[in-house]
Formats: C-alpha cells, sequence, structure tokens
C-alpha cells in the first residue's frame, strides 16, 4: 500500500509556509471538519488591482489539513481575487498529489474551502465542495 | 479461558487473507460478526421471513415466535423481571432518545435539574441536554477526576440539588473507565431520580443484572455485542414503561383508533411503532447465544489482559500519552492515546497503512476531549477474536508512525 505520507505532504506539514496572522487583511475565514475538529483559518491582503499581496493561514489539525492549507497558501499569491474565485479544487488536489479517501478529501480541502469562503463572506461549500 | 485463535476462526472478515492482514481493534465503534450471527440472518430470511403480529398462516406465526422469543431472550440476559419490559429499538441512539421524548417530556419541567456526565458519548448527552433546554431545566454534567473516573464528590454535590434524572454511561467509550453504577444508582434513588443507563459500551463485555443495579432505563445496541446494525435495546422498569407516552404513532401501537382519537396498546408494542427489524432480532439472539457461550467472566479477563499489555506497551513508548484508568484498574479494553507531533487522525493512517485498523478523533464524546484538553485521540478497542500478536502490531504501527513524522 502506497502511504499518503509522501515528501511534500510531510515537508509541508512540518515546514507550513505562510502561517500566522495579518494584521490589518481585506479576507479572513475559519472553519472547522466536524468530523475530526480540524481547524483552518485563512487571511488575506489585497492590491488595489485585486491582486493578494499577503497570504497568511493558521489552524490545527492533521498532516493533510494543514499541508494543503500551507500548499494553497503558495499556490495563490500574486492570484487575483476573481482568479482564486474560479480556482478549480483539482488544482490544489493535483499539488496534494495523493489518492484520498472520501474522509480525508474533507481534510485536504478544509483550507480550500476556507479560502473560497473567506471571499464569498460565508461558506459555499456546497455549491464548490 | 477460551481458545482465541478457534474464536477469531468464527469471524470471517479477520480470515480473509490479505496483505498486510486485517488487524481489527475499532469493535467499540462496531464489532465484528461470527458466522453464527450471520447463519442466523440467513436463515430467518431463508425459511421464516414474515411480518409479525399480524398474520394468522405458519409463517406469520413462526416470525411473531422468532420475534418474541428473542424479547425472552433479550430479558434473561440483562435479568429483566418481564419480556414486556424490553423494548426494540434502532439502537443505543434511538432507545436514549425514546425516554428523553416521551418520560422525559412529561417529568422534565422548568427550574428542574437534568444531570449527565462529561464522560458521555452524544447519543446519552445530547438528548437529555435537548429536554432540559426545552423545559427550561437545568442541565449539569459530573466532571472527571485525573484518574479518568466519575468525581463522586461532584456527583453527590449535584444529588443534593435533587434533580429529577440522572443519565451516564457504564463504561466509558474513550477512556475504559466502569462506572460503579450500582452505587450511583442507589444514591441517585435517595433523592428521588430517575436512573438511565447507556450500556452501549459495557453490555458486549460484561454481565448486567438489571435488577440487581436497580437501574430505570438500560440502553444498548446490537452491532456493538457481535449483533447486527440497526438494532438495539430500551430496557424500563414496567411501571415506568406504562406510564409513558408513545415515542412514534403508526401500526402495532394502538389499542383503537377511531375518528376522534387513539388509544395506546399496552408495553412493550406502544414504543414499536411500525414493522420492527425481525431479522435484525433474530440476528441478536444469536449474538447473545454467541457471548453467553464464551462467558463473561472469560471475556471481561481477556480483554484487560489485551488492554493491560497495550497500555504498559504504549506508555513505556516516549512521546506516547495514554488516557483513562491504569493497566491494573478494572477497567474496559478501550484505549485512548495521543502521539506526541502526529496528530490522530495521521496516526490512524498510518496504523491503516499496516493493516490496524483503530478509530481516531472524538469518538462523538466532544465535552470529555474538553476536559481531557485534547481535540482528538487515537483509540484501539480489544474484544473476544483479538490476540496479544494485535498489540504487538499496534505498537509497532505506532512507532512507524512516529518514524514518519521524526
Amino acid at each position: 500500500m502506497d502511504s499518503i505520507y509522501r515528501e511534500n505532504i510531510l515537508e509541508h506539514s512540518k515546514h507550513p509556509q505562510n502561517k500566522g496572522h495579518l494584521d490589518p487583511y481585506d479576507y479572513a475565514f475559519e472553519d472547522t471538519n466536524p468530523l475530526c475538529g480540524d481547524e483552518v483559518r485563512i487571511e488575506l491582503r489585497v492590491d488595489d488591482n485585486g491582486t493578494v499581496t499577503d497570504v497568511a493561514f493558521d489552524g490545527q489539525g492533521c498532516a493533510i489539513s494543514q499541508a494543503s492549507a500551507s500548499m494553497l497558501t503558495e499556490m495563490i499569491l500574486g492570484m487575483s481575487v476573481d482568479e482564486i474565485k474560479a480556482l478549480p479544487k483539482e488544482e490544489l488536489l493535483e499539488e496534494v498529489g495523493i489518492e484520498l479517501s472520501p474522509a480525508r478529501l474533507k481534510c485536504a480541502l478544509l483550507g480550500f474551502n476556507v479560502l473560497k469562503a473567506s471571499l464569498y463572506g460565508k461558506a459555499v461549500e456546497e455549491e464548490i465542495g | 479461558m477460551f481458545d482465541t485463535a478457534a474464536v477469531k476462526r468464527d469471524f470471517p472478515i479477520l480470515n480473509q487473507g490479505g496483505d498486510p492482514p486485517l488487524t481489527f481493534l475499532d469493535s467499540a465503534a462496531s464489532s465484528q460478526k461470527p458466522q453464527a450471527v450471520i447463519d442466523a440472518l440467513v436463515s430467518y430470511y431463508t425459511t421464516t421471513n414474515s411480518n409479525v403480529h399480524r398474520g394468522v398462516y405458519k409463517l406469520a406465526v413462526a416470525a411473531d415466535h422468532a420475534y418474541d422469543g428473542t424479547r425472552e431472550k433479550v430479558a434473561r440476559f440483562i435479568n429483566a423481571s418481564s419480556a414486556d419490559e424490553i423494548v426494540f429499538t434502532r439502537g443505543t441512539t434511538e432507545a436514549i432518545n425514546l425516554v428523553a421524548a416521551t418520560w422525559g417530556r412529561m417529568n422534565v419541567k422548568a427550574d428542574d435539574l437534568v444531570v449527565s456526565t462529561v464522560m458521555e458519548h452524544h447519543s446519552s448527552f445530547v438528548p437529555w441536554q435537548s429536554v432540559a433546554l426545552e423545559a427550561g431545566a437545568r442541565f449539569e454534567a459530573v466532571r472527571i477526576t485525573a484518574d479518568g473516573d466519575l468525581d463522586q464528590e461532584h456527583y453527590r454535590e449535584l444529588l443534593a440539588q435533587k434533580p429529577k434524572v440522572v443519565s451516564f454511561t457504564q463504561v466509558s467509550n474513550v477512556l475504559g473507565t466502569i462506572n460503579p453504577v450500582k452505587e450511583m444508582t442507589a444514591q441517585a434513588h435517595a433523592v428521588g431520580a430517575i436512573v438511565c443507563v447507556d450500556a452501549a459500551q459495557s453490555i458486549p463485555h460484561m454481565a448486567v443484572d438489571v435488577q440487581d443495579l436497580d437501574i430505570d432505563f438500560l440502553a444498548f445496541s446490537a452491532h456493538k455485542m457481535l449483533g447486527p446494525m440497526g438494532i438495539g435495546v430500551l430496557y424500563g422498569k414496567r411501571e415506568i414503561l406504562e406510564s409513558m407516552p408513545p415515542y412514534q404513532g403508526g401500526g402495532s401501537m394502538i389499542r383503537k383508533v377511531t375518528l376522534e382519537k387513539t388509544t395506546w396498546a399496552d408495553i412493550p408494542s406502544r414504543f414499536e411503532a411500525g414493522t420492527p427489524s425481525v431479522g435484525d432480532v433474530v440476528g441478536l439472539g444469536a449474538a447473545i447465544d454467541y457471548l453467553r457461550n464464551l462467558g463473561f467472566d472469560s471475556i471481561a479477563q481477556h480483554e484487560h489482559d489485551l488492554a493491560a499489555a497495550a497500555i504498559i506497551r504504549l506508555s513505556a513508548i516516549p512521546g506516547v500519552t495514554v488516557y483513562g484508568p491504569a493497566a491494573d484498574v478494572t477497567r474496559a479494553g478501550v484505549v485512548s492515546f495521543v502521539v506526541d507531533g502526529v496528530h490522530p487522525h495521521d496516526v490512524a493512517a498510518l496504523l491503516d497503512e499496516r493493516g490496524v485498523a483503530v478509530r481516531a478523533g472524538h469518538h462523538c464524546a466532544q465535552p470529555l476531549m474538553k476536559a481531557l484538553g485534547v481535540t482528538a485521540t487515537t483509540r484501539a478497542s480489544f474484544y473476544v477474536y483479538n490476540t496479544i500478536d494485535d498489540v504487538d502490531r499496534l505498537i509497532e504501527g505506532v512507532e512507524y508512525a512516529q518514524r514518519v513524522f521524526a
């Protein structure tokens, strides 16, 4: 059986990128995965053109949820708000790069759903799930 | 003591081979089923299936016999004074909800006190909390001690405030603590409270005698005691059950229905609206036979041996914290632990790579997680088909998880 704990996951889990908080920020949202209690908060700062200039995440949980949130912050730096709104989840999952069971998929997409919710100002998991 | 290798051979799901083979350490969530239970289900649907209570033909009489015969078997199993005190439900959760929605709504009033504990599974916590909130009653939860026991001093303080009802578990599904049900029940009765006991985690592992314990309500599920999913039992003392209104309306629970009104059937039918899951009840009967054949003294000893070995060896690993009563205390075969630097879900996923099935998360006990100061734990639970080899594989898997995250 292939391990889902590949080097990229472990690397981001042990050394998360953009971990912390922004003050001030333009967009923020946080949510939990009620199944396992994973928590992720994402904060964004954008310039006048709507481009993300700073991003930070904070949270606690399993390696999959925290590593994918870390990867996500690297991915969206420099993207526009509209680009992020249109970002398909498959792009993040490709970066995560491992086969996940439905339960662990929720872990991997927690940060993604929080990011989208930060831009829409509410949880929109149903639409983007 | 029974032959564990022979017992394991009775469980087809554990003998499918595979690489790595399955080491099943999640029986506290749901146990596996012996061939005898699977055969009973197949036999029922092959030879006996028909609806109960209304048929006049031979097959329906046979189904009736299978259904009510098992009710009598369950009554003997927990030493109820009558089969009328046995209500079949979908499981522990429905059984407790039944009590809360009927006895609870009828008796819990504004400013009354409802007592539960922080050790509860949500199924024995949420229904009573909801009843209390709805009635404008107070809801208090007994704290736990550092050893993972209920704080009996706090319990007595709450009893001094004369609660209407106390609801607690016989065995913690996270810590493996065995609560002193008989003493707690006597103390509750002394102040006039009704006692509702969640036996989901106790009845698979120990003999439970409702008359000796003198409890008013007892709830348990078949699927944690080798039986099928979707069937469970509510025991209630006759005079209390007779005082209660129905839980759901429908077939079987009526005496007479007219355009103006409906009168209720006697107990236990009053609480069994609709077609029951007769096949699953038959499966529960086969599970009871299987457990009684092994004997609860042997079962408890076997599980304690495995849990004690797991606790001692896990505690010896640097960075591993084990929760709940110590290895030398009389406790159930549930072992919760946390590995420093590795989230419980990751521990469980890495154990799964080695074929070891354990549960990780809050175990439907969020108030307990908060009391322990953790967000989640990894939980291994042992049952009749586990062996000391399974403990070895658990330990090896935990050490593997630590290496991956080193």
